[in-house]
């Protein structure tokens, strides 16, 4: 186990930013701990026996007492750290905190195969929403509700905080809490079909300032695109089977099987996690999805090549 | 025994070869390929239980092997992801359902009687029977594999993904109605064990004398026969939901998807113990040949035993930690849990004591026991650290828990039935395995499954989750998982030893003595492998060693008939005599009702009127298995 | 001995039986339709070219869909994606449940431009008079085709096995693998469609 804190990437238990995953992080290095210790007490109490055994002499008149005493205390003594482990548990889940006390709610929607994001409005500023991407302010409890509408799937970030299933006809939710900026990956953690795989969620941890900037561009329309490639683009884009499953806030595109669009190009990825956001992956993405992600429910458009181009350009205009 | 029925034939009158001649005569199965589909011989159909299982073990471990040949590189391309979903839950489904429980109940079909010291297990038809069931399962989960209709929903099918709405196809129904077909077959012999362990058993034999193996078997048949039909209610409300839309999942009309994974896990979690408990058995009485003793603390592993069966079922809800359950019920959950570590670690210490005050001959089987102690403690630690809430929503649906489950299943049941196959297979074929390649086969598969196992804890707490086809170049555990994929080439080059070793043992193998271990228990005191009638004169039990408290003469009860099938019936107790009785001959009906049930079943699938139609065949094939033979059926 | 023979005889009867059964297996699976999530570009452009008669009404499928052996109507999977489709194109707002509402019912027998595939893709493609819109722009022509075969699965009068079962949703009529058509079939007095258009 000590191999496993060495190396740790954006997306591990062992690598904690935030409070929940913090505690849990404790608990786990103090858990193994023990377990280790139990472990090799173990394989030496059998390696001595086996030894001892293979030595001549092994009989032994009253040994069959003192054995029973043995056995006895060992049993005693699994009883005594089994249940300073259970108090541990109980401690740390007292600890992690129980969502509702939070400064902002997110809902999330587990979907095959992204994730559609909500942040809510209020009186000054209307909500909106976005896909595959959380940014939430550093420092803050966010609460994240948890909204299934097709089959189960799990939100995990492990960096941040324990998963969570995303249950149909059930409202879960989670707290998140990041102690400082970063991007932190996540991945759908409960089987969900096809592309189980390719279900990836990145949260962005920013200072509140930057959040609310964040926050203020998200809620505009899509940018009017200026390039005459990315006008020509958004063209294609209205005319053709896109915008029957996407929205284009500002446009006429409406759709609302697939994610939003409105700021992809200031996301981070695409695909869900699948490929990082440039014009390249883009195009790829557009022209065959189904070989990048096979099952997934965005069909292959069939685009000329300067359509496509066109359309990626518009795409990464949109920031 | 009073002799009643003055004209009928006991064995008091005849000398023994006589003896051997006329029960040879009744007991036999008649050769051809009529008396193999019609044979009741438990020793046979254990044999084809066993071989069945392992035949399938070898095609689920095919199975992960083409996994781990995909998971060697990210985003490779060498399954898909709707092949990749079906491999998984094929050999999640098969290692469950057709190797780990039918391959611990063949074990007892086989041993069981033997070591109880009677002549056949109780109801040997619908022993019969239970056996063409499985091999019916077994074999339309894996010709809808090959036709690519093979299930893709997980081993644990959880709706709505394995729903009307989201499953499209048969495929689930095919998972779904394969578990009817391997639980009717389990719930069978779960019955026959616990008939034949409480009524069967030789004179004397009382329940502080039965071997541990017996007794493991005892527990397992009883958490089966209170776990398996949670799975067949759920299983059947899938297809009911599937086939003609009720709505028992259904959260728009009041069902409820968690009312799946409560009804899934109230079996599953049973299930882990039904198929460790007789490997505690195993490895018992393995650790009791090989260190020259009895089992230190019999009576504290008998407790230990039924307290794992009734704690198996306060558990369930640790499958569901993230799924949204109240906290306290939760932590309720996590107690008991932990609980079940503590008559888990009894039996490890006994164990270990037993060694320390023994001298152990380091044989295969012995090396297994071993193994398993090495392995299983891991398994048992790791279930202790997800038994906590906190500890389980980071490791949870992530190939920690992959490495834990294999730790216990592999290390904790695959090992010890493999250190039992090695010891019981002279008694199952008459020759011995090869002890030279006995000790390759363990140090391959003991070093290759830790390999191959352990580096997963890693990934799991790297946040890799399980039942992925494919992860991202980016993320930082591809190393890790070339490392695994090349470990399980190690692991399956000592499985695949041992298919050799086993088949070439049955051929030409040491041909073995009646007791080759010098082993204590009853099954050693009949030739290898045992004749038709196990035992010539049934054994009389005086103490919990009956082998080596008397090694020279066992004595005998005398007064069973030699002119038709009869077994004793003892008392539960005392395992006094009570009464004689006739054991059914061979008889074509339980397959004809195998046949008929699978009809059915299948075709249940399609129509729910197949129910209606398909119970005629089944009713006939029924009214002939139990048409009255005219024999007064027991005396006392 | 005999014994042996005879239990060595059995497991190669047993081993023959099963790889007679695996091979048959393999052979069937070989011969069935794997589940397929795209097609290449040129076989789906190929979808697109269907002859219909001139008065809209039937017609003849590309050669090409037969070759792949008529996904669309026999294979589970993409009568589901149909079902998906349906559901996300809002068919539901003219057609309701396929008992029709603004547009017409698909469960009443009365096929406006026959049962056949391609009338069904054509209209949903180029759209129809009185009000049926052409999807052409919103819909892929494989969409065009999964939900074509939805939609005539609906109005089925012989439950396909393929057929989707019910959705985890309120349930307003039998789902598609019972045979709605059959089970809410109602005559009716004559000429009670009048307002659907020209009868056929």
């Amino acid at each position: 186990m000590a191999v496993a804190s060495a190396c740790s990437g954006k997306q591990s238990a062992l690598d904690p930013h935030g409070g929940p995953a913090i505690h849990v992080e404790h608990l786990i290095i103090g858990i193994v701990a023990v377990c280790t210790v139990i472990w090799i007490v173990v394989i030496v109490v059998l390696g001595l026996a086996l030894l001892r055994s293979r030595r001549a002499g092994a009989e032994d008149a009253n040994s069959e007492g003192r054995l029973t005493t043995v056995v006895f205390a060992a049993v005693a003594a699994s009883v005594v750290i089994i249940a300073g482990l259970t108090i541990a548990s109980f401690y740390t889940t007292r600890n992690i905190g129980v969502p509702g006390s939070a400064a902002l709610t997110i809902t999330v929607r587990g979907q095959q195969w992204w994730w559609q994001v909500f942040y809510a409005g209020s009186d000054a500023s209307r909500g909106f929403q976005t896909a595959n991407e959380i940014h939430i302010p550093v420092g803050t409890d966010v609460q994240v509700r948890l909204e299934g509408v097709d089959v189960i799937h799990s939100f995990w970030v492990p960096s941040l905080a324990g998963k969570q299933d995303v249950v149909p006809g059930r409202s879960n939710s989670l707290l998140l809490r990041a102690e400082k900026p970063g991007a932190y990956r996540g991945q759908c953690a409960e089987f969900c079909g096809l592309q189980h795989s390719h279900m990836a969620v990145l949260v962005i941890a920013e200072a509140p300032a930057d959040f609310e900037r964040w926050a203020a561009s998200q809620r505009g329309d899509a940018l009017t695109p200026a390039d005459p490639d990315a006008a020509a683009g958004q063209v294609a884009f209205l005319a053709k089977p896109c915008s029957a499953c996407h929205t284009v806030r500002g446009t006429a595109a409406k759709g609302t099987t697939g994610p939003d669009l409105t700021h992809i190009g200031g996301r981070q990825t695409i695909a869900a996690g699948l490929l990082e956001t440039t014009r390249g992956s883009l195009a790829a993405w557009i022209a065959d999805p189904q070989t990048l992600k096979p099952g997934n429910n965005m069909p292959m458009v069939p685009l000329t090549s300067v359509e496509l181009q066109n359309i990626s350009a518009y795409m990464e205009s949109l920031k | 025994m009073t002799s009643r029925n003055a004209g009928a034939l006991r064995d008091t009158a005849f000398d023994a070869a006589e003896i051997d001649r006329r029960l040879a005569a009744i007991w036999s199965t008649t050769p051809g390929v009529w008396g193999a589909l019609a044979t009741v011989d438990h020793k046979v159909i254990g044999r084809r239980y066993i071989t069945t299982a392992f035949v399938f073990l070898a095609l689920g471990g095919l199975l992960s092997l083409l996994m781990r040949l995909q998971l060697a590189q990210p985003e490779a391309r060498f399954i898909g992801p709707d092949r990749y979903n079906q491999l998984f839950t094929m050999h999640g489904t098969n290692m469950m359902f057709l190797f780990a429980v039918p391959v611990m109940q063949a074990m007892a079909v086989y041993l069981v009687p033997l070591m109880v010291g009677t002549r056949n297990i109780a109801f040997p038809r619908l022993n019969a029977f239970s056996y063409w069931m499985y091999l019916a399962g077994g074999l339309l989960l894996w010709i809808a594999f090959v036709l690519d209709t093979g299930p893709d929903v997980g081993w644990f099918a959880y709706v709505p993904l394995s729903g009307p709405q989201y499953a499209a196809g048969k495929r689930a129904d095919i998972w779904a109605q394969m578990i009817t077909f391997t639980e009717v077959s389990a719930l069978a012999v779960a019955v026959e064990i616990v008939v034949t362990v409480f009524k069967h058993r030789a004179p004397g034999m009382s329940l502080d004398r039965i071997p541990l193996f017996v007794w493991s078997m005892l527990v397992t048949s009883f958490v089966v026969i209170l776990a398996m039909p949670a799975i067949m209610v759920a299983s059947t409300a899938l297809i009911l939901d599937r086939l003609v839309e009720t709505h028992f999942f259904n959260p728009a009309e009041g069902g409820d998807v968690l009312l799946w994974q409560h009804l899934f896990w109230f079996f599953g979690h049973p299930e882990v113990y039904i198929i460790f408990l007789p490997a505690v058995g195993m490895v018992s009485t393995i650790v009791a040949t090989f260190t020259r003793r009895p089992v230190f603390g019999y009576l504290a592993m008998v407790m230990a035993l039924i307290a794992t069966g009734i704690l198996a079922f306060g558990l369930w809800v640790h499958h569901m930690f993230v799924a949204g359950l109240p906290r306290l019920g939760e932590s309720f959950f996590t107690a008991s849990s932990m609980a079940i570590a503590v008559p888990a670690g009894l039996q490890i210490f006994c164990w270990l004591a037993t060694i320390w005050a023994g001298r152990p001959i380091f044989t295969t089987p012995f090396l297994f026991a071993i193994g398993f102690i090495v392995t299983f403690v891991i398994g048992g630690l790791t279930g202790v650290m997800v038994a906590s809430v906190p500890f389980d929503t980071q490791v949870h649906d992530t190939y920690f828990v992959v490495a834990h489950f294999h730790y216990v299943l592999v290390g904790g049941a695959v090992f010890p039935l493999l250190g039992a196959l090695y010891y019981w297979f002279p008694k199952l074929t008459g020759r011995l395995m090869s002890e030279t390649r006995g000790r390759w086969v363990f140090g391959l598969i003991f070093v290759g499954f830790n390999l191959t196992f352990f580096p997963m804890h890693i990934l799991g707490l790297q946040g890799m989750p399980r039942r992925i086809y494919t992860y991202q170049p980016e993320m930082p555990w591809s190393g890790l998982n070339m490392f695994i994929s090349l470990s399980a080439v190690i692991l399956a080059g000592g499985f695949l030893l041992f298919f050799i070793d086993v088949i070439r043992s049955a051929r030409t193998g040491a041909v073995a003595s009646s007791n080759p271990w010098e082993a204590s228990t009853l099954e050693w005191a009949t030739s290898s492998p045992p004749p038709p009638y196990n035992f010539a004169r049934l054994p009389v039990v005086g103490g919990l060693d009956p082998l080596s408290d008397r090694r020279d003469v066992l004595p005998v009860a005398a007064g069973l008939r030699v002119d038709r099938r009869e077994l004793l019936v003892s008392s539960i107790v005392e395992a006094t005599p009570e009464a004689r009785e006739a054991s059914s001959g061979d008889s074509i009906w339980p397959l004809l009702a195998a046949i008929a049930t699978t009809a059915t079943l299948i075709w249940s699938i399609f129509t729910p009127w197949a129910v209606v139609w398909g119970s005629i065949p089944i009713a006939i094939a029924l009214i002939g298995w139990f048409w009255p033979k005219g024999v007064p059926e027991d005396e006392s | 001995m005999t014994e042996r023979v005879f239990s060595i005889a059995k497991s190669v009867l047993a081993v023959a039986v099963l790889l007679s059964l695996a091979s048959a297996g393999g052979v069937l699976g070989y011969l069935r339709q794997p589940r397929e999530l795209r097609f290449e570009p040129p076989v789906a452009a190929d979808l697109d070219w269907f002859r219909l008669m001139s008065n809209g009404i039937g017609g003849t499928p590309p050669e090409s869909y037969f070759a792949l052996g008529k996904p669309y109507e026999a294979d589970a999977y993409n009568l589901s994606q149909g079902k998906r489709l349906y559901a996300w194109f809002g068919c539901g707002t003219c057609h309701g449940d396929g008992r029709g509402g603004v547009g017409p019912s698909f469960l009443d027998g009365w096929w406006l431009y026959g049962p056949e595939m391609v009338s069904i893709v054509a209209s949903i493609r180029d759209g129809r008079p009185h009000g049926m819109p052409a999807f052409r722009d919103r819909l892929t022509i494989e969409q065009i085709w999964q939900l074509a075969g939805y939609v005539q699965t609906i109005g089925s009068y012989s439950p396909k096995v393929a057929a989707p079962s019910r959705n985890d949703d309120k349930q307003t009529r039998p789902a598609e693998n019972r045979g709605p058509a059959i089970i809410l079939f109602d005559e009716g007095p004559v000429g009670v469609h009048p307002d659907q258009g020209p009868s056929p």
